[in-house]
C-alpha cells in the first residue's frame, strides 16, 4: 500500500504554474528521488506535502486517508533545503523545543533526544549553543532534529550539503536504517550519483510538470541505447556487420550499437565466427545524471529568484 | 502542550532569562530617577547671579527699587557704562528721565548677554518700582494697600465633576501629568516592543529556521506565539517597575516620623481638620496635601484603562511590525519599511501632548476613539475622569475600535508573514504586502 499518493496536484502562482497536475505514489518503506532543475517546483510540492502550502487543486493521501496537516505533521519528518536552528539557544533545549513543537510530550521527547545524541555522539553538546558548532556539526543536529520523532514520511531536501564524506556516510547509514524499520523516505537532490546509489523510485520534474516516473533501474533501460562494450584479445581491423554500428574504438576495446531487430547474441556470434577470444562483453546503461540532461536541456529554467509567490 | 503556548514560552523567557533584560529592567527607573534629579539640579544651580549698578536721574528709584535672589540692585556714584565692570558690577542699568505713563526704553548693558528670566524679573521689579512711586504720588498708603491685598485672597475654587450623585474634587495638575506619564510609556513600549518583536522575526528568517518551524506549526500559530510572549516580557517589566515604585514608596514613608504621621491620619479622618486645638506641623499638612491630591484620581480606572492601551496598543502595531519583520533580511531594508508604521505612533504622540493640556477639542477626542492613536490619547483623556471628561460611549467606543482595530492588523499582518517568512532575496514593497493581505484565500 502507498504511504503517499498525490492526485492530480495543482498549485499555480500568479504568473506561473508552479506545479501543473503532477500525480504519483509513494510505496510504504522506500527511498523516493523527487529531483529536478532548479525552480522546478519541487520545493512548493513538498511545502504541500508538508502542509505549509495548500494544493489548489488535486488531492494528497497520506497513509490512506486524507492528508490532514494539523494531525499529520507528527508522522512526518521535514529538513527544507533553506534550513537553519535558533543561534543563541542550546542545543539541547533547542532539539527539545523542535520536538515538543512536532507534538512530542516533554518526557518522550528527552528519551528520543538522550537516543539519537548517544547514537551520533553529541551528548557532550547539550549545553553548548548552535553559533558555537560547525557547519557540519549544525547540519547533523539539523539531521536529528528532523527525524527524532521516527515519523512515517521523512522529506530530506539536499541533506548532504555541508557535511563532509564521514558525516556524509554516517547519515546516509541512517537514512537507510530509518526506511529498514519502516520509515518512507522522500529524498529531493541534484546530485545523481547520490541518487543512484540511494534511491529505488524517482520522480523527475520540471517546469511544473512530471517528466519520469520510475525505478531507477527501469528508467536507465528506458533510456539504453542497446550500446555495449566488448572486450577482445585483438582489435579487428574493419568490421562489417548488419547487426551492429560500432561507436567508438578504445585501446582496450569497442563500443557498439546493435541496430533494431539484433539482439546482442548476433554480436557476439560475429565476433565468434572471426575468431576473436571475447575477453568481456557488458551493456552501457546511461547514467541518471545524462539522462537528467538530456531531458531538461533546452527547456526555459526559471530560477527561485523570480518565482512569483503565492500564499 | 498547546503549540502556540510552547511558543509563548520560549519567547517569554529566552528573553526574561537574558541578563540584559534584568539590567534594563532594574537601571531603566534608577536612570529616570538619576535623571529626573540631575535636570532639577542644573535647573537649580544654572541661574545666573546678577549684580546690576543702576543709574538713575529720577531719584526714587533708589529706595523702591528692590532686588530679589537672582539679581541685586545697587546705586553706586560716579558710574558709567565704561567703568561698571572695574567697580564689580556684571551690568549696568540706565534709567531715562520719567514721564507719566508713557512707555520708554530701560537699558542694560552687559558684557555677558542676560537670560530671559532675568530680563523678566528686572522688568517687573522696575515696574513695580514705578507703580509704588504713582501710590505716593495719588496718595494711597502701600502698607494699607497690601494689607488689603492679603486680606481678600479668601476665595479658593475647588472644581467638582458630578459624577452620579455624587461630586468629586478634581485636580487638573495631576489629572494632566498622569495622563502625560501614562501615554508616554505606552508611546515608548510601543516602539521598544515592536521593534524587538521585529527582530525576533527577522531572525527566524535570516537563521532559516522559519521553513523549519512551519513545517511543524501554522505560520500564524508562529507570529501570534511571538506577539503574546513578547507582550507578556513588556508587562513583567511594567509589573517589576510598578513593584519597584510601590516599594521605593514605602521605604520613603518609613523616613517620616511618628508623630507626623499619625497627625496626617487624624486630618484624613477629619477631612482636613485637626479636632482639637493642636495645630497641625508644616510636614503633616504638606503629606496630607500631596495625599489628597493623590485620591482625586480614580486610580483603579486609570490602572485598568492603562493596561488595556498598552496590550490594546501593543498588540495593533506589534502585528504591523511582524509583518515587515517577515519580508526583510536585514536592518537597512527594514527602515523604509517600517516609516508608515512608525509616522502614526509619533503623530499620535503629539496629539497626546496636547490632549494633556485640553482633553476636550475634536481632534483629542477623535485621536482617542481611532485605534491608531486610540492608545496614547485616550489615556491622557480618561485622567481627567470618566464619565466627566469622557463619556462612556466614548470609552466603549475607542474600546471596541481598538479590539477590532488590533483583530483587523493581526488578520491583516498574517496573511504577509506566512507569504514573507518563506521568501528570500527579494525586496517587497509595500504595495505588494498589502496586495498579499487582501488577497483570497
Amino acid at each position: 500500500m502507498p504511504l503517499l499518493e498525490l492526485q492530480h496536484l495543482k498549485k499555480y502562482y500568479a504568473t506561473q504554474k508552479a506545479v501543473d497536475d503532477i500525480s504519483f505514489s509513494i510505496e510504504q518503506g522506500s527511498i523516493f528521488g523527487l529531483l529536478g532543475p532548479n525552480g522546478a517546483g519541487k520545493t512548493t510540492l513538498l511545502r504541500m506535502i508538508t502542509g505549509i502550502f495548500f494544493q489548489d487543486e488535486g488531492n494528497i493521501i497520506f497513509d490512506g486517508r486524507k492528508f490532514d496537516p494539523v494531525n499529520d505533521i507528527i508522522n512526518i519528518g521535514y529538513m527544507p533545503e533553506e534550513r537553519g536552528l535558533y543561534k543563541k539557544m542550546k542545543i539541547g533545549e533547542q532539539a527539545l523545543y523542535l520536538a515538543q513543537l512536532k507534538g512530542l510530550s516533554k518526557s518522550d521527547a528527552m528519551e528520543k533526544i538522550k537516543y539519537w545524541f548517544t547514537k551520533l555522539e553529541m551528548q557532550s553538546w547539550w549545553n553548548k549553543k548552535v553559533e558555537d558548532l560547525s557547519k557540519g556539526m549544525s547540519q547533523k543536529l539539523q539531521f536529528v532534529t528532523t527525524v527524532l520523532h521516527e515519523p512515517k514520511l521523512i522529506i530530506l531536501d539536499e541533506p548532504f550539503s555541508g557535511l563532509d564524506p564521514l558525516n556524509a556516510n554516517l547519515i546516509k547509514d541512517e537514512i537507510y536504517g530509518l526506511a529498514q524499520r519502516g520509515s518512507t523516505i522522500i529524498f529531493s537532490t541534484h546530485r545523481m550519483e547520490q541518487v543512484e546509489e540511494i534511491c529505488d523510485h524517482i520522480v523527475l520534474v520540471n517546469l511544473g510538470k512530471k517528466i519520469l516516473d520510475g525505478t531507477v533501474q527501469n528508467i536507465k533501460q528506458d533510456f539504453k541505447e542497446n550500446k555495449f562494450s566488448i572486450q577482445l584479445n585483438t582489435l579487428p581491423e574493419t568490421i562489417q556487420s548488419p547487426a551492429f554500428d560500432l561507436v567508438e574504438k578504445t585501446k582496450k576495446g569497442l563500443v557498439v550499437k546493435i541496430k533494431e531487430g539484433y539482439k546482442s547474441n548476433d554480436v557476439l556470434q560475429y565476433f565468434m565466427q572471426q575468431q576473436y577470444v571475447i575477453e568481456s562483453f557488458h551493456e552501457i546503461l546511461p547514467s541518471l545524471n545524462e539522462i537528467f540532461i538530456r531531458e531538461v536541456e533546452g527547456t526555459h529554467v526559471a530560477t527561485r529568484a523570480f518565482q512569483a509567490v503565492n500564499q | 502542550m498547546n503549540k502556540t503556548l510552547l511558543i509563548v514560552q520560549r519567547e517569554y523567557l529566552s528573553r526574561v532569562k537574558n541578563k540584559t533584560f534584568l539590567l534594563t529592567t532594574i537601571l531603566t527607573p534608577l536612570l529616570f530617577v538619576l535623571f529626573i534629579v540631575a535636570i532639577t539640579y542644573f535647573s537649580i544651580k544654572g541661574k545666573e547671579q546678577l549684580n546690576v549698578a543702576v543709574i538713575d536721574n529720577n531719584g526714587f528709584f533708589k529706595n523702591n527699587l528692590k532686588g530679589t535672589g537672582a539679581v541685586k540692585f545697587d546705586f553706586p556714584d560716579g558710574i558709567d557704562t565704561s567703568n561698571y565692570e572695574a567697580k564689580g558690577y556684571s551690568a549696568v542699568l540706565l534709567i531715562p528721565s520719567f514721564t507719566d505713563s508713557v512707555k520708554s526704553d530701560y537699558i542694560i548693558r552687559s558684557k555677558k548677554s542676560i537670560g530671559l528670566n532675568t530680563k523678566g524679573v528686572i522688568e517687573e521689579k522696575i515696574n513695580a518700582a514705578i507703580e509704588d512711586h504713582m501710590l505716593q504720588q495719588a496718595g494711597v498708603d502701600r502698607h494699607a494697600l497690601d494689607s488689603i491685598h492679603k486680606k481678600s485672597q479668601i476665595a479658593e475654587v475647588k472644581t467638582l465633576e458630578e459624577r452620579g450623585g455624587s461630586a468629586a474634587e478634581s485636580n487638573q495638575g495631576l489629572a494632566s501629568g498622569v495622563g502625560y506619564v501614562s501615554g508616554f510609556l505606552i508611546y515608548i513600549t510601543m516602539f521598544i516592543y515592536g521593534v524587538m518583536l521585529m527582530r525576533g522575526v527577522m531572525e527566524e528568517k535570516t537563521n532559516r529556521i522559519a521553513e523549519v518551524i512551519v513545517s511543524s506549526v501554522k505560520p500564524f500559530q508562529l507570529m501570534f506565539g511571538k506577539i503574546v510572549g513578547i507582550g507578556a516580557v513588556g508587562l513583567t517589566q511594567f509589573l517589576v517597575w510598578v513593584v519597584l515604585i510601590f516599594v521605593l514608596m514605602f521605604g520613603a514613608q518609613l523616613f517620616i516620623p511618628h508623630d507626623v504621621l499619625d497627625q496626617v491620619r487624624t486630618m484624613q479622618q477629619n477631612g482636613g481638620m485637626m479636632n482639637n486645638a493642636m495645630q497641625a506641623s508644616e510636614a503633616a499638612q504638606k503629606i496630607y496635601g500631596i495625599k489628597s491630591v493623590i485620591s482625586t484620581a480614580n486610580w483603579p480606572l486609570i490602572i485598568g484603562c492603562f493596561i488595556f492601551y498598552f496590550l490594546g496598543g501593543y498588540l495593533f502595531y506589534a502585528a504591523l511590525f511582524a509583518a515587515v519583520g517577515s519580508v526583510v533580511e536585514d536592518v537597512q531594508n527594514s527602515q523604509s519599511l517600517t516609516l508608515p508604521i512608525t509616522m502614526p505612533i509619533i503623530f499620535s504622540f503629539i496629539i497626546m501632548s496636547n490632549a494633556v493640556q485640553s482633553p476636550d477639542t475634536p481632534i483629542a477626542i477623535w485621536g482617542s476613539i481611532i485605534p491608531f492613536s486610540s492608545p496614547m490619547v485616550m489615556m491622557a483623556r480618561v485622567a481627567y475622569g470618566v464619565p466627566g471628561t469622557v463619556p462612556y460611549w466614548q470609552l466603549a467606543l475607542s474600546v471596541l475600535s481598538l479590539v477590532g482595530g488590533f483583530l483587523f492588523t493581526t488578520w491583516l499582518a498574517a496573511k504577509i508573514y506566512r507569504t514573507g517568512i518563506l521568501m528570500y532575496g527579494k525586496k517587497v514593497t509595500w504595495k505588494e504586502m498589502i496586495k498579499w493581505g487582501f488577497r483570497r484565500g
